[in-house]
């Protein structure tokens, strides 16, 4: 089977994936995906039903066993400064990153 | 035998008599872990193992020894006020570092976390804190804990087996099998997403747990895939981990996932045996499947003879005890446990990883940038490994527009015909009418350190045989149950209906007691066989 994530698709999925690789790095991630898609390959050959439902969760989701939605209340975070204090640059109480380049849309 | 070789449920009754303190408990743990584990993973330590570091368990991140002693001693203030101190007090215990314990490094075995000090604690560790219970340290995992050997860890050395320190511990709960199976603590916190604490588990010789899930709170669980990953527990013996359950299960406020089923009273009923349940065999759990090294090709061939044995021998106890076993039980669907896994963990996964952006906490790149996205580039590149890469370029992959019917959804329907498998066995009114399922846990015992990291594939098929359960939400258990011709463990596994944990522990039980005078249940693991 020929590799069906081209050097072309690769290089795009690491673009929206927000990386940026090495020339060792993409050639073993590149193989490695093409390798994982032979296995996922066999999914294919599973006869599906139209009428076979999709399962985002195992156990299925049921009033009587499920959380109740809570109510949608404000609640003040008791030590913010300790959230802010994670962040790697902060000024004034402000997160700071560098600026946000500006696209122009087509 | 020193007070950290004792179980969980024995050190509590000592204690609650009087007859050692918290502290004492705690200062054995901590000898025991100074004697074998040797230093913790790092990432700015030596990578040059010397053989020192070869023969050593190397199972944790961070040790918190000094809030330990503080706990201890608490505990202790309370048995002397006459103060109730919980239903595990002074047991030591272990967290896997995917874990968030707030004032300490909450890493997930990766660079992009290694500076978070977590803001609050998830709750299943909460709860056993609430419990009494005395956390000597974060350990450590699969960076992000995507891996079934540890070796993807950030945070080097990372963790061997205590029974053979050249083969791997399991993953991705590797230090918390490696540090109970080394007699470090008897009980441990893990993830199961696709098989992480019961592979382990097998692996290390000790009793790993996947919880139903909904059964344990995620909250404060640095995701991975987040409709498969279930925290549980590890631990020495069947007791030991039905009382971990039953603190750390129940609903949170926190999870609207997290079920609000009762949690039961699991040692109340965990000596009844198991005359009269339906255990299952199913010739799908007995065929394993591998892609080829040099092709790729997948090929199937029988389970390896020691442990398919020690499956069968197994039957064989429970059915002299009463059991009735139902072989034959099909399972067809669960060789597609693994591809349907490698979409819906990947989609999950890339998801989750995009948080991860030098912006709000953790790793920010240290290159001056006049670009935010150079910066997010920057930084996901320094601080994530190559697995974490993986997964989310696959998990982009599989969910694109134009693949999404032919990879995403398809799994998820494939993921209905696994449950299917599980709800036909189960069915009350069925032919089956199992109470559980009894499988091997692993295709292999442990393999050597270096053997299979680096192919992805090969890695993730170790799981082929625990996913299953992950996908069907169904609770699972891993038992020791033998000593292979290299002296490795051999694990057992026991899959159940949603929400019967009590049916798993009930017949783990008397399976501990069935073999309990076994000559393998006298041999020690190698970094314990000169105490």
């Amino acid at each position: 089977m020929s590799e069906q994530i081209t050097q072309e698709v690769f290089e795009h999925l690491v673009g929206l994936a927000a990386l940026q690789l090495n020339p060792d790095q993409a050639e073993y991630l590149r193989k490695q995906l093409n390798n994982q898609l032979k296995a996922i390959h066999e999914l294919e050959a599973i006869p599906l039903d139209e009428d076979i439902p999709i399962s985002l969760h195992g156990v299925p989701y049921e009033e009587s066993g499920s959380a109740k939605p809570r109510e949608d209340e404000w609640i003040k975070y008791p030590d913010v400064k300790a959230l802010l204090d994670q962040a790697p640059q902060i000024e004034d109480g402000y997160i700071v990153v560098p600026d946000i380049p500006h696209t122009e849309l087509k | 035998m020193e007070l950290c070789d004792y179980t969980a449920l024995e050190l509590t009754q000592l204690l609650r008599k009087k007859e050692v303190s918290a502290v004492e408990i705690l200062e054995s743990s901590l000898n025991r872990i100074t004697k074998v584990d040797g230093r913790p993973g790092s990432l700015t330590g030596s990578t040059q193992l010397t053989d020192e570091d070869k023969k050593k368990v190397h199972a944790f991140i961070t040790r918190t020894d000094d809030i330990a002693r503080a706990q201890a001693q608490e505990i202790d203030r309370k048995i002397n006020a006459g103060e109730d101190p919980g239903p595990l007090a002074g047991v030591p215990f272990t967290v896997k570092d995917i874990f968030c314990v707030k004032d300490t490094y909450s890493t997930a075995a990766s660079k992009i976390l290694s500076n978070f000090k977590a803001p609050y604690t998830a709750t299943p560790v909460e709860r056993m804190l609430k419990a009494g219970a005395v956390m000597v340290g974060k350990v450590n995992l699969d960076e992000f804990t995507y891996g079934s050997s540890n070796e993807s860890s950030a945070f080097q050395p990372s963790p061997r087996n205590p029974w053979k320190t050249d083969r791997v511990p399991g993953g991705s709960s590797g230090g918390s099998a490696a540090s109970v199976g080394a007699g470090e603590v008897p009980l441990s916190l893990g993830t199961d997403t696709a098989g992480s604490i019961r592979q382990p588990a097998a692996f290390c010789g000790v009793v790993g747990v996947k919880p139903t899930y909904g059964r344990v709170s995620r909250y404060g669980l640095i995701a991975f895939a987040s409709s498969l990953d279930c925290p549980g527990p590890v631990a020495r013996t069947v007791s030991d981990a039905a009382a971990m359950l039953q603190v750390i299960g129940g609903a949170d406020s926190h999870d609207a996932t997290a079920s609000p089923q009762d949690v039961p009273d699991y040692l109340s009923t965990i000596e009844d045996g198991v005359k009269g349940m339906r255990i299952g065999l199913s010739p799908d759990y007995f065929r394993i499947t591998y892609p080829d090294p040099k092709t790729g090709d997948l090929l199937s061939q029988a389970l390896p003879p020691e442990i398919e044995n020690a499956v069968r021998s197994a039957a064989e106890k429970l059915a002299a005890m009463g059991a009735e076993i139902i072989e034959d039980v099909p399972m067809p669907n669960t060789r597609f446990g693994i591809p349907a896994y490698f979409v819906i963990s990947r989609v999950e996964a890339a998801s989750n990883l995009h948080r991860y952006d030098g912006v709000k906490y953790g790793l920010r790149s240290q290159q001056s940038f006049n670009d935010l996205n150079k910066m997010y580039r920057f930084t996901r590149n320094e601080g994530f490994g190559l697995q974490p890469k993986l997964r989310i370029l696959m998990g982009m992959y599989v969910s694109a527009a134009q693949y999404s019917e032919q990879y995403y959804r398809r799994a998820l329907r494939v993921r209905t015909l696994i449950r299917k498998d599980f709800e036909t066995a189960y069915d009350p009114q069925g032919k089956y009418r199992l109470d559980a399922l009894l499988t091997p846990t692993t295709p292999t015992t442990a393999f050597e350190m270096a053997a299979v990291y680096g192919d992805s594939v090969l890695m993730q098929y170790a799981d082929q045989l625990t996913v299953p359960a992950n996908h069907a939400g169904v609770p699972g258990i891993s038992l020791p149950a033998g000593i292979d011709a290299a002296g490795l463990p051999i694990g057992i596994q026991l899959l159940g209906a949603d929400f019967n944990e009590s049916t798993l522990f009930r017949i783990g039980r008397a399976f501990e007691k069935a073999t309990e005078n076994e000559s393998w249940r006298q041999v020690k693991p190698q970094v314990l066989q000169d105490s």
